[in-house]
């Protein structure tokens, strides 16, 4: 098993919802993030996937410590990046870096190409001496693909795909250890989208990088991720290798997800069998009790209702994990050739 | 003349800005008939959306000019008729879905309101007939318990909920053809599902003509009867659904198959189509896509490809469609 670079402990996060100008009092709390572990693996890509709303932005902004997290802790390089003192985690926050969704409003429109990127510097002096910055720029511009002679561009004189360039180039410059991107192609054309998608890959490879590759694109995670955790109402439901996730997902709403999502060949739209969910996504202010995927699903019992089911190991042989009552495998994307990579034998199955 | 529900015939349009002329839509033809589903594809920048408009007659005028081509709708030219004719196709006849269901609705007025002003203002009923009118509407577009939620205003409902009222005001006066610009990008997968099985309901039960515009192959691939793809405004290949997924013939539609991640298999790299979507205020001279091709050839940066037929009611317009169909 590889090793693990970042460990994450039940971590939470409520938002207050007040009431009142003068007199504010908490009338309830939007439990955006409720209680997520997971350990990430060196050199892996692990993918969230979610509904909006799910949480998966508040548990990147948690990883990065944009926010404090209410409850949780998150473990690397053996410090509790959750409850680290400014000072210390300034130094820390070096080897986490972020790439964000919209190309059009991260990037500061009155800095030049040059400044977006050579900023991290100004902060960690030490990377790259003053003299060298040019240079360490140029030289990040060229990595991520661009043309180190438009340094002094500004953003407004770039393409979306050549601005997300920008923002991967400025997610790299400290040299990082783990990259949070939070849906970073969703933006995207598809003719470009495919052009970073390549382009995270082959950074991964040369950098040695860790991602958490957050999307709802359920096709892209797939193709970039090693492991994949379904987030749904501010939990992980699922979790597991890409290959379990996709080929034998167990939780009905990983698979109600996957069955939704459109396959680009006409040749599927007959045999597939579609699970179509009712109804939207309850509200994380007031989330059912017992299981929060219950009032949509269509196992639900008493017991789903009475007991929140824990995420536990599904079979003994691979690293999936559930958390239903009733965890059953179902092939719902027909894939034409089992990879044969997990044993099914102690798997339930329908 | 024309036998089909909807004729767009070599439609040109352009937008006289501040930078210079952009040139949206360079000749442009499809056709619709009763009951079928077009499929239009193409990036942001495609004039997908734009030809869209011009069909509606929404399009903004000026910057946007016509400078050339026929919309025939049931044989009749729409860009020749007077206003006041068209008004009377316009939502009626012909009704269209926005992506953006939250800026497309009135945040001032109830849904019901919003519904029934298509009654009031086009078939002359009182408000109280047409807010009866809006509650079936709602109940036609399976939204749950709309006697009570016809009196909510559109923040009140979610963006899934929203996008079936825009569908409800759409197929409010029963049209002959619906124009679908990109109706569920905007939502999550288990949405789009249902958005996308209610408006095949819908469309089978009324028998309408539906032109969905997307740039998700995906989506294309679930619904539509044929396709056509565009590219700087022209439209780079068309064919039904099937042969355009198997046997692509434009290296643009075959690159944009291949750049797709599938959620149905892990895939090694992703085939990149190279180099970035033209300006549209300077496309490049001969063949648009010839900068990001991989079969270009000297004569595509000379000439303009004609659209060619590569099989029956399958057109490319490249010159080496050929090469790429086999490659």
């Amino acid at each position: 098993m590889a090793e693990t670079i970042m460990q994450v402990k039940d971590v939470v996060k409520h938002y207050p919802l007040t009431r009142g100008i003068v007199f504010k009092k908490t009338v309830g709390q939007v439990r955006a993030v409720d209680g997520v572990s997971f350990d990430l693996h060196k050199g892996e890509t692990l993918g969230i996937v979610g509904e909006s709303g799910c949480g998966k932005s508040t548990l990147a902004r948690l990883i990065m410590r944009l926010e404090d997290p209410t409850a949780g802790e998150i473990w690397f390089e053996g410090e509790d990046m959750a409850h680290l003192g400014s000072k210390a985690l300034r130094s820390k926050r070096r080897d986490i870096q972020i790439v964000l969704q919209d190309p059009y409003t991260s990037l500061n429109p009155r800095m030049t190409v040059g400044d977006i990127v050579g900023e991290p510097f100004e902060i960690h002096t030490s990377v790259a001496p003053k003299g060298d910055r040019k240079k360490a720029v140029q030289d990040l511009l060229e990595v991520v693909g661009l043309n180190p002679e438009h340094i002094n561009r500004y953003p407004h004189q770039f393409s979306g795909g050549q601005r997300q360039r920008i923002g991967i180039a400025r997610g790299l410059a400290l040299r990082p250890k783990i990259i949070v991107c939070d849906e970073p192609v969703s933006a995207l054309d598809v003719s470009v989208q495919a052009q970073v998608i390549n382009l995270f890959e082959q950074l991964q490879d040369e950098f040695d990088l860790t991602y958490i590759f957050i999307a709802h694109d359920l096709s892209v995670v797939r193709h970039i991720s090693d492991r994949v955790g379904v987030m749904y109402l501010g939990k992980i439901v699922e979790i597991g290798d890409e290959a379990s996730i996709y080929e034998y997902p167990t939780h009905p709403y990983t698979q109600a997800l996957l069955s939704a999502v459109p396959v680009p060949d006409p040749l599927g739209r007959e045999g597939r069998r579609r699970i179509v969910l009712q109804g939207d996504v309850p509200s994380p202010a007031n989330p059912p009790s017992g299981c929060r995927f219950r009032t949509r699903c269509w196992k639900a019992q008493d017991i789903c209702a009475e007991q929140e089911p824990p995420l536990l190991q599904i079979g003994t042989k691979g690293g999936q994990y559930s958390a239903c009552h009733f965890p059953q495998v179902r092939d719902i994307l027909d894939n034409d050739v089992p990879t044969g990579a997990i044993d099914l034998s102690d798997m339930p199955k329908e | 003349m024309s036998e089909h529900l909807l004729d767009v015939d070599d439609l040109y349009v352009e937008f006289r800005t501040r930078d210079g002329v952009a040139e949206a839509i360079n000749g442009v033809s499809y056709t619709l008939d009763a009951g079928e589903t077009l499929a239009v594809l193409g990036e942001s920048g495609s004039g997908k959306s734009v030809t869209a408009q011009t069909i509606m007659g929404i399009l903004d005028m000026p910057p946007g000019f016509i400078t050339g081509g026929r919309i025939l709708y049931n044989g009749k030219d729409l860009l020749t008729m007077p206003e006041s004719e068209r008004q009377k196709i316009r939502g009626a006849e012909i009704a269209m879905i926005f992506q953006d269901s939250l800026s497309a609705l009135n945040p001032v007025f109830t849904v019901g309101d919003q519904i029934a002003e298509m009654f009031q203002v086009h078939r002359g009923m009182s408000k109280k007939e047409g807010m009866a009118k809006a509650v079936d509407l709602m109940e036609q577009v399976r939204i749950p318990a709309a006697k009570d939620r016809v009196k909510d205003y559109p923040h009140q409902f979610s963006g899934g909920m929203r996008q079936r009222i825009m569908i409800a005001m759409a197929i409010s006066l029963d049209p002959k053809v619906l124009i679908a610009d990109e109706p569920t990008t905007a939502l999550d997968v288990t949405v789009q599902a249902q958005i996308m099985d209610l408006l095949k309901d819908l469309q089978r039960e009324r028998n309408m003509g539906m032109i969905l515009i997307t740039h998700d192959l995906g989506v294309v691939a679930g619904v539509a009867d044929k396709i056509a793809v565009m590219y700087a405004g022209r439209i780079v290949e068309s064919a039904n659904v099937w042969d355009l997924y198997a046997k692509p013939a434009h290296p643009y539609t075959q690159g944009l198959l291949d750049s797709m991640p599938r959620v149905d298999s892990k895939g090694e790299e992703l085939y990149a189509i190279k180099g970035l979507p033209p300006s549209l205020l300077a496309l490049p001279p001969g063949c648009n896509f010839n900068p990001r091709c991989p079969h270009r050839r000297e004569r595509c940066v000379r000439e303009v490809p004609p659209t060619e037929e590569v099989a029956e009611n399958h057109t490319a317009a490249c010159f080496f469609w050929k090469e790429v169909a086999r490659g």
